[in-house]
């Protein structure tokens, strides 16, 4: 695959819960190496998109590529497919009954059947790489919100994801911690990681985004570089929103 | 007050009853062995079956539930133990009371252990699916160890009962504590030995008793 070339591709998609249509048909490729961004008011749908790329949503249309692999065909292996896609969540969902390392190590373990010892490695590793080795051995409760959502991710990193797709991963943060995970976000893509965000970080989308997509009632209303979305955005709707949101 | 003494209080008696009485404990120590792992194991898989994603499964699980769970043991016991024989079944008296046990055991244990698993939030289970655990690994590593911590006092309260149900056993004349109690008690005219069954059960359970109070009292903190 080129290195140009759209490691996930969404065409069609289409997620209903009941009667209510919450994704109305939208097309999306995030491309390799890149942050994609992703804006819009609260109930737009933003985070349903986000939660269908690894099928934790089920869509009710519409095709899902990442990598060239379709994840929407019947008969997807799914536990293969989810190891291939990393996600972090607004509320950090860390295992309280394990220590920071512990979350890191299970799926090591009990996905990829890693020995105890290379899991161990293995999540040293990713918890220095998030600035956190030295806290290995404590338990999330032990742990700041900003350190926990580090856990996180280091933990959805531990299974070398082709891309990484976070939900609002400072929104559930005091505002001074918002600035540590944001700094570990910013290195993942300076390493060449394909991202997806999902967030209300304006300032951060605008310095570290490659492409905003602006959705609003479940469609996609805008795509472009920051640039474009933030200075000079091409539809009323966007605009509106744009200068709401950064007031 | 002497009457009282000699009656209930009598500790000739206590001591001429006490190797009939200590093999009737190791009976009842026994019979715990074996009904309380039965009920828990039970209790486990009425708990996955009821939060299952398959409504015929849940539906099934809580019919089943709701019938052990109304029907009072007693009854249970002697049906199983005096009905089944008409049926072509016939069971030892030990088998017949962890058959009665597991079925009443399973019900209440499943109900405890299955509020446990409610109580852990989705988020719980979407982070470990997002990293390709299996919805089994997913219970196993990430939602029951959990479930359990938050109801294990329940589930220790839970266990005392049973523990003091199994004196049931003693209308299948099996030979439990209480059923000791009772054929010492026939043989010498004289009430202490059930005096002496009740202390022996206080013993037992009084260390469990503050143990779940102190449980309770830890993760309430």
């Amino acid at each position: 695959m080129q290195d140009d070339a759209a490691l996930l591709s969404i065409s069609g998609l289409r997620l209903s819960y009941g009667a209510t249509e919450v994704l109305k048909g939208l097309d999306l490729e995030a491309r390799r190496g890149e942050m994609t961004f992703i804006i819009g008011p609260s109930g737009s749908g933003k985070s349903s998109l986000l939660r269908c790329c690894n099928r934790l949503e089920e869509p009710s249309a519409g095709r899902i590529l990442i990598a060239g692999e379709d994840i929407t065909k019947p008969g997807a292996n799914l536990n293969r497919i989810r190891r291939r896609i990393g996600m972090v969540f607004q509320s950090f969902n860390l295992y309280p009954h394990m220590t920071a390392a512990g979350n890191v190590r299970l799926a090591l373990q009990k996905v990829l059947k890693k020995s105890r010892s290379e899991a161990d490695a293995i999540a040293m590793a990713q918890l220095d790489r998030v600035g956190l080795s030295g806290h290995a051995h404590q338990y999330p409760a032990q742990l700041s919100g900003g350190q926990q959502q580090r856990v996180a991710i280091a933990r959805a990193l531990a299974l070398e994801p082709a891309i990484m797709l976070f939900d609002e991963p400072t929104s559930a943060l005091d505002p001074e911690l918002v600035g540590e995970v944001l700094k570990v976000m910013r290195a993942l893509k300076d390493d060449g990681m394909t991202m997806v965000v999902v967030s209300h970080e304006m300032r951060f989308a605008r310095s570290a985004a490659d492409q905003v997509v602006f959705i609003a009632e479940g469609r996609i209303v805008e795509t472009g570089p920051p640039e474009q979305i933030f200075e000079n955005p091409q539809v009323q709707r966007t605009r509106d929103f744009v200068a709401q949101a950064e007031h | 007050m002497d009457a009282l003494i000699t009656q209930f209080f009598n500790l000739e008696i206590m001591l001429k009853a006490w190797p009939m009485m200590l093999r009737g404990l190791g009976m009842t120590v026994l019979l715990c062995l074996a009904v309380i792992p039965l009920g828990l194991a039970g209790g486990l898989i009425v708990a996955l079956a009821s939060t299952s994603s398959s409504r015929a499964v849940r539906w099934t699980t809580a019919i089943l539930v709701d019938i052990f769970r109304a029907v009072p043991p007693l009854a249970l016991l002697i049906f199983i133990s005096a009905g089944l024989p008409f049926a072509g079944i016939r069971l030892s008296p030990f088998a017949a009371v962890c058959l009665s046990f597991f079925l009443n055991n399973s019900a209440y244990y499943g109900e405890i252990i299955r509020a446990g698993i409610e109580s852990i939030g989705d988020g719980q289970r979407q982070a470990a699916r997002s990293t390709g655990l299996t919805a089994l690994q997913t219970q196993a590593y990430v939602v029951l160890p959990q479930a359990i911590r938050n109801v294990l006092p329940d589930l220790v309260s839970n266990t005392i009962e049973v523990v003091k149900l199994t004196s049931l056993a003693s209308v299948v004349a099996f030979a439990e504590l209480l059923y000791s109690a009772e054929m010492a008690r026939s043989v010498t005219y004289n009430a202490s030995p059930i005096v002496m069954a009740a202390l022996m059960y206080l013993a037992l359970l009084w260390p469990a008793v503050r143990f779940a109070s102190s449980l309770e009292h830890k993760l309430k903190s």
